[in-house]
């Protein structure tokens, strides 16, 4: 076999069912061997979008999500996918093509140093110099990006490598003596949680993306009733902890809801799983939540102590470590006064906006999308207000069911990864929430769906401004738009172009019908609302405040 | 303060960009970084001396070090027993007036002259932190042309 079979028998075995790329001249044998591959290849029309489609593959699905580009722009086009996948601890194998050994190092045709280039944004990275060793960097490359913290891995391959031959040789296991993640917590260390726990009078869980990475979203349910604690959660926890349940707080931090954000202020015990205290969340850090102690589970060490003084640290895997937690605590705390009190901010300080009859909130439009796919939608945003609004505004009930570049921030993520879960979860309806700069951002990828038939819908809520900045500038910039106002193509002639169905919403009447017909429609529908253009995400606590420092929103 | 940190990664290109890499990005300051194959040729040893501005500091660099695939272990050696050296090389000024100050020195510390010109000797030392400070000090005095230094190396006993 040759190196480009040797590759697509090792992704086979590794159970790839869908790989997202672009070709060109250095994968040129890779191509060659797809063409017999046992997998669906998708082609997107950028090599960022193969990335970002990958990426919510993964997401939505757990299982590691592959893309494939050539070297050079081809590699470097991935970056930005490589670099949201890392932030966001994805599950990504990506494959570069790379100039001939022997030209490596030569300013050849196409060449960039991608191993140099993404060596601070991966989990791990390989440039494969020996065809004798390739089978055994795939393995070890899906190993290292499936297991532990998650992250994407780069396999950079030569095209004479690619051409090279050899015997196939799978290596039945995969041994790194540098690698060898913590799974369990220390039992010293869950016995002094169980003890911290029951001692608690204001306890607040704090649940982060590791738990849905991990499938720990039961343990976590059992886990907040068992002790009658809230739970609030991070952009990526999402969905960790059904928003509708009596006991969640919804998000917390800088557009947190402001509940979520009194009560860990409050709380005098924060139980932290698998999140990391981002500086989104803690806003100022010497100040926050004063009188809390903190039990800080991750799987990931470095992430422990880090932002926050942490009072037991437990290592290990959120659904590992919340079952050990689960057998040692004997019942519940005595929380009754603290969940009253927390109830009490619910009530008096709900999430809210004005509605009017005349202009379309964006609010409004998510709050009816919520209530046509009961939440059981896979709801992936782009990046700004329109993420925010998606964030707070659909009620997440389900785990991978919110798609977001959270630690990253990546505009134009959202519409190639709603097209990645698409292939994931052929069953469920996936909704782009964006706005009209980030859809503007990845839009080529319309082709792509047309194309291949993958139906997925976007929400783009219009406001003609890059409304996030726009809001900054508003508040901190004395309103001062600089460069923030900007026009977009006629985004309903557009889709018509490429195949696929625009709608235009201008009046509020027009919003459920445009969103029930879209929902309808076998196809990839953009729908465009014309929203209120100067609508603002409230609450919202100023960079480098107290997160208990809200402005705007609070009744 | 100063930390004398033991690695033990593998043998393999790359490792030592990943290293340096990982201090640049997080803005951690290397004192001194020195690499060599171990007993096993699948490992090499680096030891670095770090400077870090408090124990938070420290322990991310411990553990981020640690999360490296191509690291296999991390070890400070700073409050554990252990033995360090450095080899010193410089070329120094050299006068009949200096001679006097300069046997000193060769008497005081492990200090080899191995080359001798005109105006200039080139000496060669392997100490350990304080006596490298002490001959730093008097080097200085007598006049340093060119120095090469190859960073701290450190065993456990």
């Amino acid at each position: 076999m040759n190196g480009a079979q040797i590759l697509i028998e090792c992704l086979k075995r590794e159970g790839v069912e869908v790989m997202f790329g672009y070709p060109g001249g250095q994968v040129l044998p890779i191509f060659d061997a797809l063409y017999e591959a046992p997998f669906r290849f998708i082609l997107t029309r950028h090599e960022q979008a193969a990335a970002h489609a990958a990426d919510g593959y993964a997401r939505a699905t757990g299982k590691t999500g592959v893309c494939l580009a050539t070297s050079g722009p081809g590699a470097t086009n991935l970056v930005t996918g490589i670099a949201t996948a890392y932030m966001d601890s994805i599950p990504m194998v990506a494959i570069t093509g790379q100039v001939k050994t022997f030209l490596i190092g030569n300013d050849a045709f196409q060449e960039a140093d991608v191993t140099g280039i993404t060596r601070p944004i991966t989990k791990h990275n390989y440039l494969v110099k020996d065809i004798k060793e390739l089978a055994t960097v795939i393995r070890e490359a899906f190993h290292i990006a499936n297991s532990g913290r998650p992250g994407p891995v780069v396999v950079d391959i030569p095209s004479d490598i690619q051409l090279a031959q050899a015997d196939f040789v799978w290596p039945e296991k995969v041994e790194i003596r540098g690698y060898k993640p913590t799974l369990f917590g220390h039992p010293g260390q869950i016995k002094k949680a169980a003890k911290l726990i029951a001692q608690s009078k204001k306890p607040i869980i704090y649940a982060g993306g590791g738990v849905i990475i991990s499938g720990a979203h039961e343990e976590l349910i059992e886990l907040a009733e068992k002790i009658k604690a809230p739970v609030t959660m991070t952009l990526l926890g999402l969905g960790a902890f059904p928003v509708d349940h009596d006991l969640s707080l919804g998000m917390l931090g800088m557009h947190g809801t402001a509940y979520a954000n009194f009560a860990i202020m409050e709380s005098d015990l924060i139980i932290a799983v698998g999140a990391r205290f981002d500086d989104r969340v803690t806003g100022r850090v010497d100040s926050f939540a004063p009188g809390a102690k903190v039990i800080h589970i991750d799987i990931d060490p470095s992430s422990i102590s880090k932002n926050i003084e942490v009072d037991i640290p437990i290592v290990g895997d959120a659904k590992n470590v919340l079952g050990q937690l689960l057998e040692e605590i004997t019942g519940p705390a005595d929380t009754g006064e603290w969940l009253k009190k927390v109830q009490m901010y619910k009530t008096r300080h709900p999430l809210s906006y004005k509605h009017t009859d005349n202009k379309i909130k964006p609010q409004y439009i998510i709050e009816q999308l919520n209530d046509l796919t009961k939440g059981e939608a896979i709801i992936t945003t782009e990046v700004g207000q329109n993420q925010m609004w998606a964030a707070q505004w659909y009620k997440y009930i389900h785990p991978r069911t919110l798609i977001s570049s959270g630690g990253l921030g990546t505009m134009g993520f959202g519409f190639p990864a709603a097209m990645g879960a698409k292939m994931g979860c052929p069953d469920k309806t996936v909704i782009d929430i964006a706005g009209d700069g980030s859809i503007q951002m990845n839009i080529q990828e319309l082709a792509t769906c047309v194309c291949n038939k993958i139906n997925v819908k976007v929400v783009i809520l219009n406001n003609f401004y890059l409304g996030m900045v726009r809001q900054w500038q508003e508040l901190f910039y004395k309103k001062r738009y600089s460069h923030t106002c900007i026009t977009g193509p006629d985004f309903v002639k557009l889709a018509e172009a490429y195949g696929a169905v625009g709608i235009r919403v201008t009046e509020i009447k027009e919003v459920r019908p445009a969103l029930e017909k879209a929902l309808a429609i076998d196809n990839t529908v953009f729908l465009d609302f014309h929203i209120e253009p100067e609508e603002n995400v409230f609450p919202m606590v100023p960079a480098g405040e107290a997160i208990n420092k809200m402005i705007g929103g609070l009744a | 303060m100063k930390h004398t940190i033991s690695v033990l990664v593998e043998n393999k290109f790359g490792v030592l960009a990943r290293i340096s890499g990982l201090f640049s990005a997080r803005g951690y300051n290397i004192d001194s970084l020195a690499v060599g194959e171990t007993e096993d040729p699948s490992v090499s040893r680096m030891t670095i001396v770090v400077n870090a501005a408090d124990e938070r500091i420290l322990e991310q660099i411990k553990k981020q070090l640690n999360k490296l695939i191509d690291v296999i272990s991390v070890l400070d050696l700073t409050k554990k027993k252990h033995y360090d050296r450095e080899l010193i090389m410089a070329k120094i000024n050299f006068s009949k007036t200096l001679e006097p100050k300069i046997s000193k020195i060769t008497k005081r510390l492990p200090v080899k002259i191995i080359h001798r010109n005109k105006d200039s000797y080139v000496i060669e030392a392997v100490l350990d932190q304080e006596q490298a400070k002490d001959l730093m000090a008097s080097l200085e005095e007598i006049g340093i042309k060119e120095l090469a230094r190859t960073g701290r190396i450190a065993l456990e006993p």
